[in-house]
């Protein structure tokens, strides 16, 4: 088997996945305006719980569109050449999810029509200013590191901007990661293991999305990856979920150990209701036991669905960590006055609840739409289908017989 | 805005802004006032660096089922708007009652922005629209907050609200607007005329006299000559905030 060749995908399922795409966006762009309109009473958000689900999504979204980016960076900055064929979509994934998570962050702001404001009064000491210049960066690294992988003219740079990309992507990260890991105020965050950890997650959420779309690719263009390449980059999947579940444990052990964040660890991981539901059952559970299993178990780990339900999975684990990061973070009351018993009319003392709304919901969504469309119409327009000399990579050692 | 004053200048204010509020100002030692009164800002004039201005409460003196603080905050400030969820509403000063999980020892006192010398809102705003005063009290730009609520996340006092509604009825003193943060502002406004907050004054007027404002730079001020003799406490004094609230008998 020499190169497949990509057929064209059928015009009408396109035309249809944009439409869909298209317009489950345009809600939720809608219910951020109607959000703006009336404020943010029409959300479940309040003074206690001031960031939900939006921002569980959108820094989902950041971090995954960070991780994505290693499948370019495995190929060109590493070496690998199974990976190189996938360098042009994995940065395509790494803009879109990037602008999709900064979609619905910036959709959510109390004052989205001043959003401007933030790249003219840039605050240094601020992580979120930080971001005015690691996103925008991030956005033409990637952008110029897709033209060299794509313009065979170019491809001599593809390893300087690829180089330059990686490392980029490993300083937006420990930004999102310290987007928390700076805040003095909360049990749950100011925590230096936060910059790695989200790193760590990065990779596992990035490597998932990629494994999905590139399977919904292939399976749209009736071609077939290469079971050995499957098993490459299921394995690596493997290896990233099992070190993000390590970095998550030592965040929680660490916590354990300081008494003073030991009843706020009970909370999130034993009594707090639905966030150790969701951390347990969502995140360990679904989220990477499951998919470990998925990955590795014999009978499964061959096998297609297996890989893509792995990768799915992942993803679905992100979020539930996320929502119990956090928004558990937020429900559970500061720490003013140790020792003591507080109450007062703002609800100190007490541990919140939060039940987003429909408009966050649709935002929320609003925001995976606005990458898938943003993903169909890149693959359609460019050639950015993963396609392997599979005769080569055998030769390569790659693959075998 | 604030500079310090001739003498005389500061007496007359003193007068005008005491006699206006109808206080019966107590005389604690001669010269120092339980009450005293800010030094007015010259007109046109920016903050002052020299002043640091700060809030002392005794908690011993605060009562429990005394809201009169919040009551003239919200009334000084406009805040009047109701939502459908409590915890959407916005509080810039707040009543905590307090009991020693050990000892049954109760305490109430009011909460509100600490105007830490060293805000974690002014750090994470990606906007400079949290800002800190050259006299040291923290604010909200209103044209450049995005409402991102990252302060809302960073400040370990809850001491900022988030407006979740479109707001009426405002007072032109004061802007608030949709959208925004907002917290504390040691009423700016009346502080920059000589006048105490209003938080202050409503605990003298309900005879409480739990709340003490000055200036903390001031060696003879009442505030300064009180924090140097009695023991007062820095909420969350771990941080190293040094913030201009401080608290007597917690």
């Amino acid at each position: 088997m020499m190169i497949q060749q990509q057929t064209k995908t059928d015009d009408g399922a396109f035309y249809f996945a944009l439409a869909v795409g298209g317009l489950i966006s345009a809600i939720g762009i809608a219910a951020a305006l109607y959000m703006e309109i009336m404020g943010h009473q029409v959300s479940g958000m309040n003074n206690q719980i001031f960031w939900g689900l939006p921002h569980v999504f959108g820094i989902f979204l950041i971090v995954a569109a960070s991780g994505v980016l290693n499948v370019a960076s495995i190929g060109s900055v590493f070496g690998k050449k199974a990976y190189k064929p996938r360098g042009p979509l994995s940065g395509l994934l790494a803009i879109v999810l990037l602008a999709a998570g900064l979609a619905i962050i910036m959709l959510d702001l109390g004052r989205a029509d001043r959003v401007i404001i933030a790249a003219t009064h840039v605050n240094l000491t601020s992580v979120f200013g930080w971001n005015m210049i690691l996103y925008p960066v991030f956005f033409g690294l990637v952008g110029l590191y897709i033209w060299t992988l794509m313009d065979r003219s170019k491809n001599q740079y593809s390893k300087t901007v690829g180089t330059a990309a990686f490392i980029w992507r490993l300083v937006m990260t420990t930004g999102t990661g310290s987007i928390f890991g700076f805040i003095i105020a909360r049990q749950a965050y100011q925590s230096a293991i936060l910059a790695p950890m989200f790193i760590i997650l990065s990779f596992a959420w990035g490597l998932a999305i990629f494994l999905v779309v590139q399977e919904i690719m292939y399976a749209r263009s009736k071609m077939e990856l290469h079971p050995q390449l499957r098993a490459r980059m299921k394995n690596l999947l493997g290896v990233f979920i099992g070190a993000a579940l390590y970095f998550v444990a030592v965040y929680h052990l660490t916590n354990v150990y300081y008494a003073k964040q030991f009843e706020f660890t009970h909370f999130i991981l034993v009594s707090g209701g639905v966030f150790p539901l969701l951390f347990w059952g969502g995140f360990v559970l679904l989220g990477s036991v499951v998919p470990l299993f998925l990955l590795y178990a014999p009978g499964f780990s061959a096998n297609k669905g297996s890989v893509t339900a792995a990768s799915y999975l992942t993803v679905a684990g992100g979020l539930c960590l996320l929502f119990v990061f956090i928004i558990g973070g937020q429900a559970y009351p500061m720490d003013m006055f140790p020792g003591m018993q507080v109450t007062s009319s703002f609800f100190d003392g007490k541990i919140d609840s939060y039940m987003p709304s429909l408009p966050e919901i649709l935002l929320s969504v609003g925001g995976f739409a606005i990458a898938f469309t943003m993903t169909l119409v890149g693959v359609r327009v460019l050639r950015f289908m993963p396609q392997d000399d599979v005769a080569k990579l055998q030769s390569a050692g790659y693959l075998h017989d | 805005m604030t500079e310090p004053n001739d003498k005389s200048r500061r007496g007359f204010l003193g007068a005008a802004a005491v006699g206006a509020a109808g206080l019966g100002v107590a005389a604690i030692a001669p010269g120092l006032h339980l009450i005293e009164v800010s030094q007015a800002s010259a007109p046109g004039k920016g903050a002052s660096s020299k002043v640091r201005w700060g809030m002392l409460i005794d908690t011993t003196k605060c009562a429990s089922d005394c809201n009169a603080c919040v009551k003239a905050c919200n009334s000084e400030n406009g805040i009047s708007e109701v939502l459908k969820d409590p915890r959407q509403a916005s509080q810039w000063i707040r009543k905590i009652d307090l009991k020693d999980a050990k000892s049954g020892i109760t305490h109430s006192l009011p909460m509100m922005c600490q105007h830490c010398e060293h805000p974690p809102c002014v750090d994470v705003c990606p906007t400079h629209a949290s800002m800190k005063r050259a006299d040291g009290i923290v604010l909200v730009d209103r044209h450049t907050c995005i409402g991102c609520r990252y302060c809302m996340l960073a400040c370990p006092y809850k001491a900022r609200s988030f407006v979740h509604m479109t707001l009426t009825e405002q007072n032109p003193e004061v802007p608030r607007g949709q959208g925004c943060v907002e917290s504390c502002t040691f009423c700016v406004h009346r502080v920059d005329k000589g006048q105490i907050p209003a938080c202050v004054e409503a605990c003298a007027n309900a005879e409480h006299n739990a709340m003490l404002f000055g200036d903390l730079n001031d060696p003879n001020s009442a505030i300064a000559q009180r924090i140097a003799e009695v023991k007062t406490t820095q909420v969350r004094a771990d941080l190293k905030l040094n913030v201009g609230v401080r608290y007597q008998g917690i």
